[in-house]
């Protein structure tokens, strides 16, 4: 093109009547929004079209859910916020499970829902839903944007909300004749954010720091406890640095893996519901429990009433509204996590002595390891999942559904790496861990993703395999294939009396032929052999592939801690 | 327990909305509410009166009421000096040959009538609702045709009570 052409071209750009859909985009590229992940529809055909006259990589699901959830996963990968658009109506209560998921998980998201015109709102359009009404309880904000005057403080402030303070999702709803409404003052694009109601603490009270610092000092069983406001502040480093130089003991919660290394020597492992025995007894003696950015939930606490029964609590978090929510807190810091581990580091502290209560803690864990008992008809998921270890070195991506596999990920797969654990932990959504690895990939294109799922859940956001088709994302899907849905299978077996209803699936597809579909890789793998020859071959080049597992069916995820029961009582124990 | 919770929010559409699905969310009961234009421009209160089993979770309630972005300022002002008034408006079966008698019982209570009819009498009664419970306890059986109330809106003495070792001990 030369300079004339493009010259006319400008201009004619400048032409074209600048509108709320234009003003949208140009503030998602001024906001630095590298992907969007969407699906259009009637109320959002003028924020394609805006789109499409100035693009942003946009990345088409096959259903506003993977949408959505692939927007968690790069969310929470790249530490920015994740972006969605939907058309009004149905396009927008889709996305309500990955709305609340991201809620549950403090995930920043900046989502974009078309609206029917301003005129007709309230008259049961076509596609027409409250969506507003939808998400007020499951957003940390939502706007809808009545002029187009506001737009740019609109998007400007939603970006601000989603990604400070404690992380989440803002939903963002426009309505088509303010996305076709002309921008007469493009001047004032330039806006300040202006929330006289919003200003989230990340700096710690120095006196409560003190307060904490006393306390570690006085502790002859201390012992830490690592969440996933760690990770969002970007705190891993720290909190390990000052785990190491206190010597003291570390467990974290399921969101909280990957703030410390797998195989760290001082990490006891993940505890509460289907935690490491020494983690969860580790909870039950020690006599001060520092949480740093987790949120006490009842996965992790088991009964409250007999949660950390001989524990001062010092308890660090973004969220004010955490502190003394479900456990009684001597110290209560409202911080960033990151900011509270600077603040603790730059402390002097002289400990207790600490030896026999990591020793007793080192022994117990040799004692009583993590167990199964192997089979040789059939593959156990744990061997699957050490077999993934192995091969990708602990160095991958790992995502997952929410269930039996999940919790064998969880325990089996040490991480390495803060931000490469992407799973549903709040909310526990089913169809969540494939399409969010497919936007792990996208914020990271040169690691291992790995979607470890299993039969059930995949078949609720398979469709998304158009997307490794189509782009050959060497996303690993992995399907722990036990015919079941594999946690109500095992609550039935050992809560109902083993009356299996609606948990056993008799009819599958061939996901082998599904994959071909897709012309992606795949395989089905029986044996052991079969298993470590198709992981080895596969896990580690760049091409897409999905791996059916067939595992054992009645295996049972061990130790646990029974609903109702505290976390010193745990089943499916076995000494070494 | 009876908490007074005051609510100062930024006067947006949907606000109302938000803070009463909150208190659902979380499963406070409100016995009353109210709602109104504050001193500040663009800015509104909000009085509710809610239950509340115990402290912690009155505490969570202000907490969680703070986190949203349109609110401001949150206020329990239960143990404070404050001034609480509710409005009511109560329609009374009074047929002529007794509404002498009505009007003379009604008459401690300050209760002005608003409108009246062959059959029935209007009320306009303010007070501390404890003050507007009496008032239809009191009119009850004459028969209440009709009964409007605002629920209490309230506000904080300038002058409050001086936290001495004394009045601790009272307490």
């Amino acid at each position: 093109m030369n300079a004339e052409a493009q010259m006319n071209e400008q201009k004619e750009k400048q032409q074209l009547p600048y509108d709320g859909s234009a003003v949208l985009i140009d503030a998602l590229h001024q906001q630095g929004v590298e992907v969007i992940f969407g699906y259009p529809g009637g109320a959002v055909l003028p924020i394609y079209d805006a789109l499409y006259k100035n693009p942003i990589r946009h990345v088409l699901t096959r259903h506003e859910q993977g949408a959505i959830h692939a927007a968690e996963g790069y969310a929470r990968v790249s530490g920015k916020v994740g972006v969605v658009i939907g058309t009004s109506g149905p396009g927008a209560t889709n996305l309500v499970t990955g709305i609340t998921d991201a809620m549950m998980d403090s995930i920043p998201l900046v989502v974009f829902t078309g609206q029917v015109s301003s005129t007709v709102i309230g008259t049961d359009a076509f596609q027409e839903a409250d969506i507003i009404g939808i998400t007020q309880p499951i957003t940390k904000h939502n706007y809808q944007v009545q002029s187009v005057e506001d737009m740019p403080r609109i998007i400007k402030e939603a970006f601000h909300i989603a990604s400070t303070g404690r992380p989440g999702p803002v939903v963002v709803d426009v309505p088509k004749n303010v996305a076709n409404e002309v921008f007469e003052t493009p001047e004032s694009l330039d806006v300040e954010v202006n929330l006289p109601g919003y200003q989230p603490t990340t700096e710690p009270n120095f006196k409560q720091i003190e307060k904490a610092v006393h306390l570690l000092s006085e502790a002859k069983k201390p012992l830490l406890l690592g969440g996933a406001g760690i990770l969002h502040a970007g705190g891993a480093d720290l909190f390990v640095q000052f785990a190491e130089k206190y010597d003291i003991p570390v467990v974290t919660t399921l969101l909280g893996l990957g703030t410390i290394p797998g195989n760290h020597p001082q990490f006891l492992g993940m505890a509460g519901m289907h935690g490491y025995y020494t983690a969860n007894m580790a909870i039950n003696d020690c006599d001060l429990l520092v949480n740093i950015g987790a949120r006490f939930d009842d996965r992790l606490t088991g009964d409250l009433a007999k949660f950390a029964p001989n524990a001062k609590v010092v308890h660090i978090d973004i969220d004010p509204a955490e502190l003394g929510k479900n456990i009684p807190t001597e110290v209560p810091i409202v911080a960033d996590a990151k900011k509270a581990l600077e603040a603790l580091l730059s402390k002097q502290l002289t400990m207790q002595d600490t030896s026999r209560w990591n020793e007793k803690l080192k022994q117990m864990s040799k004692d009583y390891p993590l167990w199964y008992e192997t089979d040789d008809e059939f593959i156990l998921p744990q061997e699957a999942l050490e077999a993934v270890h192995d091969i990708t070195e602990g160095e991958a991506i790992v995502t997952t559904d929410v269930g039996q596999h999940q919790m064998w990920t969880a325990q089996y797969y040490g991480l390495n790496n803060p931000d490469s654990w992407v799973t549903s932990g709040g909310l526990g959504t089913m169809g969540f861990g494939f399409p969010a690895a497919i936007g792990a990939q996208i914020a990271k294109p040169d690691r291992t993703v790995v979607s470890i799922v299993g039969d059930a859940g995949f078949q609720m956001t398979a469709q998304e395999l158009s997307l490794l088709q189509e782009f050959r994302y060497p996303v690993k899907v992995i399907i722990l294939n036990n015919g079941a849905l594999g946690m109500v299978r095992q609550w039935q077996e050992e809560f109902y009396d083993e009356r299996y209803s609606e948990s056993l699936i008799q009819v599958q597809p061939d996901f082998v032929k599904l994959g071909e579909a897709y012309n992606i890789p795949a395989y089905r793998v029986d044996t052991h052999e079969e298993m470590r020859e198709v992981f080895e071959k596969t896990l580690t080049n760049d091409e897409p592939v999905l791996i059916d597992v067939r595992v054992k069916q009645m295996e049972n995820v061990y130790p646990m801690v029974a609903p109702g029961a505290g976390l010193n009582e745990m089943i499916g124990v076995k000494r070494q | 327990m009876k908490r007074v919770i005051t609510v100062t929010v930024l006067n947006q559409s949907g606000v109302l909305n938000r803070v009463t699905g909150l208190l659902m969310k979380r499963q406070f009961n409100i016995e009353s509410i109210t709602v109104g234009a504050n001193e500040k421009q663009g800015m509104a209160k909000m009085t509710f009166i809610v239950n509340v089993e115990d402290e912690r979770k009155i505490e969570q309630l202000v907490k969680q009421l703070q986190k949203q972005i349109d609110v401001l300022k949150v206020k329990d002002i239960t143990e404070q000096e404050i001034v609480m008034r509710e409005l009511a408006f109560v329609t009374v079966v009074a047929p002529p040959h007794l509404r002498s008698e009505i009007n003379s019982i009604v008459d401690p209570f300050r209760a002005t009538i608003v409108d009246s009819s062959k059959n029935v009498v209007t009320y306009q009664v303010t007070g501390e609702p404890s003050k507007i419970e009496a008032f239809i306890n009191l009119v009850q059986p004459y028969g209440i045709k009709e009964l409007t109330r605002t629920g209490a809106t309230a506000f904080v003495r300038d002058m409050q009570k001086k936290a001495t070792p004394q009045l601790s001990l009272l307490q």
